[in-house]
């Protein structure tokens, strides 16, 4: 019987697993905690928290698309005062490994979001989303260019304190993500997650309009796999140390290989959790069957395995 | 409060088909679903995967629950009324007896009950009468009168199967195109139909213009409304957040998710117009 190290470091952290959820497909985990304890996951990555609460947008939010789906939640929400009051407390009694993830309209709301996590105990890292495609104007997207991007990872940095570790979230949208990636990796963070969603639009044949409210949606789901492949492999070449959350389409054990293979350090589980809420857990057995069936003794070895000889 | 948990009794299983059966435009069918049958209660709702394990459809497909059956022949059992509308509902009604899906249920609300006597009017457009059988049986139980109305753009459309009519005292058809019963939308004939029944209580299950329409006569008469609202879900469990409906609140507006806080809902507390959803957010 071989065995099997699974655990994987972000930065200063542990997690015993390279399973997490991704942000915005999991709630604040209570739902999938109907159905598999939190603990089993590597880490619940929260939905993106906001400065206030937040309306999100009108219905139609959602369309399903040939092996995706778009969606146009436009990040509702709780607001950090009564997330820090109901949702953390509930995940620190379930001995969940806890990465929060928040947005901000502005740099300054990134900076205020990050002072107020900094005095609460219970959190592994935070994840900075500065690549959410449901805002109103695209402009806005902080990871479409480099500059903008810095400005909110050094506005987190400074507010943060101490060693929580740093991921900053970035969009596949854009022409070099290699380049947004040595920006933010410049300013300092301890990790990225790749990627977010898509922009994408489906127009209804029948009304002859764009089915969403909000016109544009995220794309995601297996349909994007090989577009996070991609970015996460081009990421890991250029910086092999910085370590990587991919996400992308994950819904076997041998999608989260394949994004392994191509440098990350953990995988993310997101738009397959709507299909299934214990997919997450159909993919942590089924990558470890994978890597141990590939002669993998610690799960670390197989992290960026396809760049090897090249 | 509104509760933020799903629903308690909610388990994933895989169910095998046991039966299959045509009903007009519609499909009527059967799983055999074990424990899972006896936690189900009128309203309740479930989520297939549909498609296959190689399917590009990648989300669960949400269908009310018509009639649940704690023990049965075959153990527990939940029927479905399934009108093969798109790819994962012909799907569905595709299966053969003795092929298993994933299912997760029971899922959402319930309809309430009176905790008096009360003449409740159950309305259904469509196959969304499926719900309110289950229903009409379990106030009439209760001692209250039901009265029924169910209609359809035209006859065949109408879900109303034999043993459902001889529950209700009274029953009504609409069809749009004069093909059975009264010539007319459903909502046209309600405000009559509840001054002569002396209706106290409105239970509706069927398209959002429908129950928009009834919510609106329901205010006018000052009745309680209870409707199953339908939204379009991406996974039926609370983790998505696409099928949310805008309630009233402090803030305005709320935007609640119909697989937690729905399928039924308080009519008079969803802001039906639209646009007054616009305006209320500020957009």
């Amino acid at each position: 019987m071989s065995t099997l190290d699974f655990s994987t470091k972000i930065g200063s952290k542990r997690f015993s697993n390279p399973i997490f959820t991704a942000s915005g497909c999991a709630s604040s985990g209570q739902e999938l905690s109907q159905f598999f304890p939190l603990t089993e996951l590597g880490a619940i990555v929260t939905k993106s928290i906001m400065t206030k609460s937040r309306t999100g947008r009108l219905t139609p939010r959602m369309a399903e698309t040939p092996s995706g789906m778009l969606n146009s939640i436009g990040l509702q929400g709780p607001g950090i005062d009564a997330f820090l009051e109901n949702d953390i407390p509930w995940l620190v009694e379930q001995k969940a490994k806890i990465i929060v993830s928040i947005a901000g309209e502005t740099v300054d709301e990134y900076g205020v979001l990050s002072r107020r996590l900094r005095a609460v105990s219970g959190i592994s890292a935070v994840e900075v989303n500065i690549s959410c495609p449901n805002v109103e104007n695209r402009g806005q997207v902080f990871a479409c260019h480099p500059d903008t991007s810095v400005a909110v990872i050094e506005a987190v940095r400074r507010n943060i304190g101490g060693e929580l570790p740093i991921i900053a979230k970035l969009s596949p949208d854009v022409t070099d993500i290699v380049e947004i990636a040595a920006a933010v990796i410049n300013a300092g963070v301890d990790g990225l997650a790749l990627i977010n969603t898509l922009l994408g639009m489906v127009i209804d044949t029948n009304s002859m309009r764009p089915k969403l409210a909000g016109k544009t949606g995220g794309l995601s789901g297996p349909a994007i796999r090989p577009v996070a492949v991609r970015a996460i492999y081009q990421v890991h070449q250029a910086f092999p140390n910085t370590p990587i959350v991919g996400m992308g389409g994950v819904a076997s054990g041998r999608d989260a290989f394949e994004l392994i293979l191509a440098g990350a350090s953990a995988v993310s589980i997101g738009t397959a959790s709507f299909g299934s809420p214990n997919a997450a857990m159909l993919v942590k057995s089924q990558l470890s069957d994978l890597l141990i069936e590939r002669g993998f003794n610690d799960f670390r070895d197989a992290i960026g395995f396809a760049h090897r000889g090249l | 409060m509104i509760p933020h948990k799903i629903n308690k009794a909610a388990k994933q299983i895989l169910a095998e088909v046991i039966s299959n059966k045509k009903f007009g435009p519609y499909h009527h069918i059967v799983f055999a679903v074990g424990d899972m049958a006896a936690s189900i209660k009128p309203g309740n709702f479930v989520a297939i995967s549909v498609g296959g394990e190689q399917s590009s459809l990648i989300l669960r497909r949400a269908f009310a629950i018509y009639r649940a059956i704690d023990k049965g022949p075959m153990g527990g059992s939940i029927e479905l009324v399934v009108a093969p509308h798109g790819q994962g509902s012909s799907w569905l009604c595709a299966r053969a007896i003795g092929e298993f899906v994933d299912l997760i249920g029971p899922l959402g609300t319930s309809f309430g009950i009176p905790t008096s006597n009360a003449n409740a009017m159950l309305i259904g457009g469509g196959y969304g009468s499926a719900p309110l059988f289950a229903l009409a049986e379990l106030l009439k139980n209760r001692g209250c009168r039901v009265d029924m109305v169910l209609g359809a753009s035209t006859a065949n459309k109408i879900f109303a199967p034999l043993e459902g009519k001889r529950t209700v005292s009274s029953l009504t058809l609409t069809t749009d195109d004069g093909s059975a019963g009264i010539h007319g939308q459903i909502s046209e004939a309600i405000p009559r139909l509840i001054r002569e029944l002396g209706t106290e209580v409105i239970y509706s299950c069927g398209p959002m213009g429908m129950l928009s329409a009834i919510a609106k006569i329901a205010k006018e008469f000052d009745i309680a409304h209870q409707c199953s609202v339908e939204e379009s879900m991406a996974c039926g469990i609370g983790v998505c957040m696409t099928c949310v409906v805008p309630i009233r609140s402090e803030e305005n507006v709320k935007m609640v998710r119909t697989c937690i806080d729905g399928p039924v809902m308080d009519g008079s507390q969803i802001i039906w117009d639209r646009k007054e959803v616009s305006d209320l957010m500020g957009l």
